[in-house]
């Protein structure tokens, strides 16, 4: 397949494999119920990106105040390391890093399964409601001190009372797209309904907030990694682990659906349990992140269809978006603490590296 | 193009429809008048028609009251009700055209840039500056949201891309996310910045003179005028590139003066008014549910939807926190979204 027909028809999947000049069947593997087809190049490049990754992983860990080098770090994470890296690796530096790559792995994911689902490039986990819905929460929170607001983020936190907010708003949206099934058309232009709403409650409340306040609200909304713990770590890590499992298992059923849910039905997919399946995972998924790391825009919007043109796959791969965005985060992360002369939420860096690079894939791609 | 349809024998039922379409625009017409009418009326000092009458047609002269009134009327109400009666055709139009030429039932106004490029424009010159009216700032966000949409435009019309919808909506995508990087990067380094961002992100459609909404009424006839030029030719795309190219289309062409248009009358509305987002999105699926597919009636009746439903919010926004004042973008998607998530959840819209 070639650049142009993945332009043009998008998520459609049937017209590229028809048009493909090399023979129409690639080799298949079947491991027992399993079966998938085999596609070298994409294997290749999500194990370069995750290769990618994790060079930038320990290079991140690495930079700092205490400098220490790439070798040193490899030797610390596989407990080989002496005792003072030891201590500002694994407990100062290695939070931060991890809690980049896993809000980056739940993001990708999620923007994979959401525009899959979806079958449309310019729909993100944005739609399903769950940023706007954890922003308004937190805006308010930080916007209205005072009794009950003060009192709920001395219990829960900001993050986890955002997190509920979140959680919230994306399953009020799939309650309301829910007739007789969810369809993908409806369940966007509700999503973007709630999710118009939540914003101008933001809104509003960041035109009537105290100035000072503002900024501390907009900072969250961008999202950031400052600060992080293990406790705030662990929870995500294992969470987004737990989901990629799921994911992993829906996936293989996942593929059919693009050629419509007719065609699906007749390979014997049950597609609305595996649609509803996803649609969670990617609700959770988001939520994880945006527990973890605030609601970082842009990586669930780039990083599928980023990975999408370096697999050269017509429909957004899983893994591969996941470590795109993975790639994207802790890269971002580490530009922002090194590169800049001012400290800028991370989200800002992802968006100023992730909107330029998918501009130059679609170039690249049109000029080929 | 338009002579395509014509030669066709017209379908028996095509002119009932066409009846229905005619007395529904009527029905939005005379809609949009009582909401301009009630507009100059209602705010913080409720006027009486025959109050209003005076206000619009009275010279000089009269005791204090009076005075009043023809001030309130001629600096604050006048302006307002043109502006949103203005910038809501604009959005309403730009929406139905962007969908149209990108096949994307989910492409809004900003998605070519001209909104994230305006507000870049305009925090970057209130960090630089230090302006502090929006007189001073809304030429630079006009001319942001031009320089965005050329270049979304130019990037995406590089090599074989040229006119693509979807290298389009990914390159406007592309710009949009990086262009909102920088905003916000100025915005918090920056307090007058961020606080001008927050008023701007609002949407509003108070507090402009005839200063600035005479120029942004011409850039918004200028890009009605192209559009009512690519109409037939948006029918035929929708068909797809390979039909349309069959039947004589110049694809090119018409997606240029097409993404032209929607530059000029998305551009004009967000300079003056700021963000508001989800007007032209949610029109555009009205429109088409209630015209069908045909561009050449569901822009127009876009271009109504828009200036009604930006009027109607903006008088629901002075009366619904009285004494205080709601910005009309804040109301569109108070008040629009959750209508609009009924007609949906009703079944009542197709994709695109």
């Amino acid at each position: 397949m070639n650049g142009t027909d993945m332009d043009v028809t998008g998520m459609d999947v049937t017209d590229v494999d028809v048009t493909r000049a090399k023979p129409s069947v690639a080799p298949g593997v079947r491991l027992g119920r399993v079966s998938f087809v085999w596609r070298p190049w994409q294997v290749c490049v999500t194990l370069l990106l995750a290769a990618a990754t994790f060079l930038v992983f320990c290079l991140s860990i690495g930079v700092g105040d205490f400098a220490i080098g790439l070798p040193q770090v490899i030797a610390t994470i596989l407990g080989r390391g002496e005792q003072v890296d030891e201590f500002v690796i694994m407990d100062l530096r290695m939070p931060r890093a991890l809690a980049g790559c896993v809000v980056g792995v739940a993001l990708g994911m999620s923007g994979a399964i959401t525009q899959s689902i979806a079958r449309n490039p310019l729909a993100s986990p944005d739609i399903l409601g769950i940023t706007w819905g954890a922003g308004a929460v937190a805006v308010f929170l930080v916007t209205v001190s005072g009794g009950t607001a003060t009192a709920v983020v001395n219990s829960v936190g900001l993050s986890g009372a955002a997190l509920a907010g979140g959680l919230g708003t994306g399953l009020l949206v799939y309650v309301l797209a829910w007739r007789r099934g969810i369809d993908g058309f409806r369940l966007i232009l509700i999503g973007l309904s709630v999710s118009a709403v939540m914003e101008a409650i933001t809104t509003w409340l960041l035109v009537t907030a105290d100035i000072r306040d503002v900024a501390r609200a907009q900072a969250w909304l961008i999202g950031s990694l400052d600060n992080r713990s293990w406790d705030d770590v662990g929870v995500a890590l294992w969470c987004t682990l737990a989901l990629t499992v799921v994911v992993a298992g829906a996936a293989f059923q996942f593929k059919p659906l693009h050629l419509g849910d007719d065609v699906a039905a007749g390979l014997g997919v049950r597609y609305t349990l595996v649609r509803a399946v996803l649609l969670l995972c990617a609700v959770l998924l988001a939520g994880v992140a945006v527990s973890a790391a605030g609601p970082v825009s842009f990586v669930a919007l780039v990083a599928p269809q980023v990975a999408m043109r370096l697999t050269r796959c017509p429909t957004p791969p899983m893994a591969a978006s996941g470590m795109t965005g993975a790639l994207l985060l802790i890269g971002a992360d580490l530009v922002a603490r090194t590169a800049l002369p001012i400290t800028l939420p991370v989200g800002v860096v992802t968006a100023a590296i992730g909107g330029p690079f998918l501009v130059y894939l679609l170039v690249r791609a049109n000029l080929r | 193009m338009s002579t395509i349809a014509v030669e066709h024998p017209v379908p028996r039922g095509a002119t009932r429809a066409r009846k229905r379409r005619v007395v529904g625009s009527v029905t939005l017409l005379l809609i949009l008048l009582t909401a301009v009418v009630v507009s100059l009326g209602v705010g913080a000092r409720g006027l009486s028609p025959s109050e209003v009458w005076y206000g619009l047609s009275a010279g000089p002269g009269g005791d204090h009251r009076l005075t009043e009134i023809r001030l309130i009327v001629q600096t604050v109400r006048v302006p307002r009700t043109v502006l949103a009666t203005v910038a809501g055709v604009a959005l309403g139009v730009g929406g139905a055209l962007i969908q149209g030429f990108t096949r994307n039932p989910i492409a809004d106004t900003g998605l070519l840039g001209v909104n994230a490029g305006a507000s870049f424009a305009v925090v970057s010159v209130i960090a630089v500056f230090g302006f502090a009216n929006p007189f001073q700032y809304v030429w630079f966000a006009f001319a942001g949201a031009a320089v965005a949409g050329v270049l979304v435009f130019g990037l995406a019309s590089i090599g074989r891309g040229a006119g693509n919808p979807l290298t389009l909506a990914l390159a406007g995508q592309g710009v949009t996310v990086f262009l909102a990087a920088m905003t916000t990067a100025v915005a918090l380094s920056d307090k007058a910045s961020l606080n001008a961002l927050r008023f701007w992100n609002a949407g509003s459609v108070a507090g402009v003179g005839f200063g600035v909404i005479w120029p942004v009424t011409a850039f918004v006839a200028a890009g009605l005028l192209l559009a009512l030029t690519t109409l037939p030719a948006i029918n035929l795309l929708n068909l797809g590139d390979d039909v349309a190219r069959g039947l004589g289309v110049n694809i090119a062409l018409h997606r240029t003066v097409g993404v032209i248009a929607i530059t000029l009358l998305a551009g004009a509305a967000t300079a003056a008014c700021g963000s508001i987002a989800f007007l032209g999105l949610m029109v555009a699926h009205v429109a088409r549910y209630l015209t069908g597919p045909d561009y050449r009636w569901l822009v127009p009746y876009a271009g109504l939807l828009g200036a009604v439903v930006l009027l109607v919010c903006d008088i629901a926004g002075r009366l619904l926190v009285r004494p205080g004042e709601l910005d009309a973008g804040v109301v569109v998607a108070l008040l629009g979204a959750p209508f609009f998530a009924v007609l949906v959840w009703r079944g009542k819209f197709k994709s695109a």
